[in-house]
């Protein structure tokens, strides 16, 4: 064997991949709420398929062992399995920082307080609009939002520390000065502005939940406005909408780069809508460990680092910083996972992905189509009354 | 940026944690969907951060343990607290 021998290029893209920072746990896609832009996939996981305790939290020792640091406990609604005091517990005693994703339907004040003494260390609460009513109908469920009220008072008196997430989307937009109002009448000491990503639900409700351009900036300078007045009292996280974007987000911090998720029935992804790029094979917690799937798993290799991409991103002095956007984005809008996230300027279907949401902004058809198990997107409308007629 | 008083009792408030991380050798301060990289020095200060020593103590502490001026200390370690409390990670009561 000769020293001086370069390392093979083959092997040397084998070398492991730095550890992930965080996990998003959908322990269960069951949820009290239908919200229409639901991140889960159309296809809805059924309970008598999720994974068992045991094997939870044998992916939560896995998960803290190869350096996982956040634990995301999300859904559907985490807390509707039986057993989320047990696994928060183990995640807590593993090492994990452990935040509870929630939408505060069906907890038991009781529950909370286990929760808060087996050591969860933070709870993540959706509100769906500042008006009961809206908010109500966005959820599809009547009477959630004062409920999200009660629990949020809960949340406070145990004190665990509270941040407000509200989905902003056209049917709400103009309530963000609102929203942000209620997260600090709850008593959160952070809050997200998080736009709506195009994906699964959201994606199907499109032309229902697309704000105009003008929205948008309008949005963008209240968030401004309001991190500057609140400074110290209250943060503001935006996840910025990227249809009217110039530049693409780099999604996930980058494929199989900082993050990981595992459905309810322990299948891993790179990302929630991953399942979306049909030709990518998955691997499942019960078949292999989670740190040979994140560091071995085709489905991670496949767009990792930048070998994959195609120009305009090849030559793209930022590739390293955004990783060419989102594969999915770029498979719903393309056709083909491995282009340029048409949310960036310089890719050929920027026009496009800009003349869709244009088109949608403006759509008139303003019935949710609500998230489901078994819906066929197109039956289970309910129809709504607009509340923001659209600028342009 | 906001006046850190000599009489606060600074501590790290529930749902922020400063950890070793063993995996990646190095220290951190867990927040929501926040990791901060505390150098050296910071850890020493948040170590000190137990909502019962005042930031005169801890800066009195801090001034004996690294033989450092001061006055000197008194800044950064103010500085340090005031950012961090703006990012709400940090209590000052």
């Amino acid at each position: 064997m000769n020293d001086m021998t370069l390392p093979d290029p083959a092997k040397a893209a084998r070398v492991a991949p730095p550890a992930p920072l965080g996990m998003l746990a959908e322990l269960t896609h069951r949820c009290p709420l239908s919200c229409p832009y639901c991140s889960n996939p159309v296809e809805l996981d059924k309970r008598s398929g999720e994974l068992d305790t045991e094997t939870w939290k044998r992916v939560f020792s896995e998960a803290a062992s190869m350096g996982v640091l956040h634990l995301h406990l999300s859904g559907g609604e985490p807390t509707a399995r039986k057993d989320i005091v047990e696994l928060t517990a183990h995640a807590v005693q593993v090492g994990l920082y452990t935040n509870l994703i929630t939408s505060g339907i069906g907890v038991q004040r009781e529950k909370l307080e286990e929760l808060a003494a087996a050591g969860l260390d933070h709870v993540q609460l959706s509100i769906q609009d500042a008006d009961a009513d809206n908010a109500d109908k966005i959820a599809g469920l009547k009477g959630a939002h004062s409920r999200k009220r009660i629990f949020a008072s809960w949340v406070l008196e145990l004190g665990l520390p509270l941040t407000i997430n509200a989905v902003i989307h056209r049917g709400n937009i103009e309530s963000i000065e609102a929203l942000v109002n209620i997260a600090l009448e709850f008593g959160a000491r952070r809050v997200e502005i998080a736009h709506s990503q195009y994906y699964g639900w959201a994606l199907e409700n499109r032309r229902n939940l697309m704000p105009t351009r003008e929205q948008v900036m309008r949005a963008a300078g209240t968030v401004e406005r309001l991190r500057d007045e609140l400074k110290g009292k209250l943060v503001i996280d935006a996840v910025v909408p990227d249809y009217y974007a110039r530049r693409p987000k780099p999604c996930v911090g980058g494929w199989g780069r900082q993050s990981l998720n595992v459905t309810p029935q322990g299948k891993v992804l790179p990302c929630h809508a991953a399942e979306t790029i049909k030709h990518l094979q998955f691997d499942y917690v019960t078949d292999r460990s989670l740190p040979d799937i994140w560091a071995n798993g085709s489905a991670f290799e496949a767009y990792r680092g930048t070998s994959w991409m195609k120009e305009p991103c090849t030559s793209c002095p930022r590739k390293e910083i955004d990783f060419g956007g989102c594969r999915c984005q770029a498979l719903a809008i393309t056709g083909d996972p491995a282009q340029a996230d048409p949310a960036c300027s310089l890719s050929p279907f920027h026009a496009k992905i800009t003349a869709l949401a244009i088109k949608d902004a403006v759509a008139d058809a303003p019935d949710y189509i609500y998230r489901r198990f078994n819906a066929t997107p197109g039956n289970a409308r309910v129809q709504i009354t607009r509340n923001n007629a659209p600028v342009e | 940026m906001t006046d850190v008083s000599s009489d606060a009792t600074p501590r790290l408030p529930r749902g922020v944690r400063l950890r070793r991380d063993e995996v990646r050798d190095q220290w951190l301060l867990l927040a929501p969907e926040r990791v901060l990289h505390p150098d050296a020095i910071a850890v020493a200060v948040l170590e000190r951060c137990d909502g019962v020593r005042t930031v005169t103590e801890i800066v009195d502490d801090l001034a004996t343990a690294y033989a450092a001026p001061r006055e000197q200390i008194e800044t950064d370690v103010k500085a340090m607290l005031a950012d961090l409390q703006v990012k709400r990670v940090l209590d000052l009561a």
